[in-house]
């Protein structure tokens, strides 16, 4: 496996709402990075971002690792869920918030 | 790129489909699209999306760097409207 595989795999296990985009969430780098964390911010849980724009091998390694051709990827509780579109989607209908809720309230539970 | 380029790669990818493409900045690099057929039925937002992406190809990866996806069943979009 490559370095850049298991970066990817490191970073979504260890964060429960995981952002691979363009630029940083101060200073996002294109239109549909900046919606996308703005809907994270407007839910408040923490999340984790990562910038592809500084790194080309994360950029293409994180495309054929989604099977997935855009950026921004969000995963959650290690699984993939979509891009802005369907961020917003997910947002807009209601399904986003139980989503990073309970993946939040997972460990206080256990 | 032109939004009739796409729609035509976006049916041919999804026989049946009933495809609507715009060019929202009319610079050949952004476009949205609402995607409607019956392929869809019972898959997640994820899969859907994939599946058009897989009708675009190499296009997607090289020439479009922006597309806005709506993808609906034909029941979703009977009550969509």
């Amino acid at each position: 496996m490559s370095d850049t595989r298991e970066r990817i795999e490191s970073a979504i296990k260890r964060n429960k709402i995981m952002i691979f985009m363009k630029g940083n969430r101060s200073f996002p780098q294109c239109g549909f990075s900046a919606a996308t964390v703005q809907i994270f911010d407007e839910l408040g849980e923490p999340y984790e971002t990562a910038d592809v724009l500084s790194d080309p091998e994360l950029r293409d390694e994180i495309k054929r690792y989604s099977n997935w051709p855009t950026i921004p990827q969000v995963y959650i509780d290690g699984k993939f869920v979509g891009g802005c579109d369907i961020v917003r989607e997910l947002y807009e209908n209601g399904e986003l918030e139980p989503m990073v809720k309970s993946s939040a309230g997972a460990s206080a539970r256990n | 790129m032109d939004a009739s380029e796409i729609e035509d790669m976006i049916a041919r990818g999804l026989p049946g489909a009933v495809v609507e493409v715009k060019d929202y900045t009319g610079g050949g690099d952004h476009f949205e699209a609402l995607v409607v057929s019956e392929i869809f039925e019972g898959k997640g937002l994820v899969e859907r999306h994939q599946l058009v992406y897989n009708a675009l190809g190499e296009a997607m990866r090289v020439r479009v760097h922006a597309l806005t996806l709506k993808t609906l069943t034909p029941a979703q979009y009977q009550n969509r409207r």
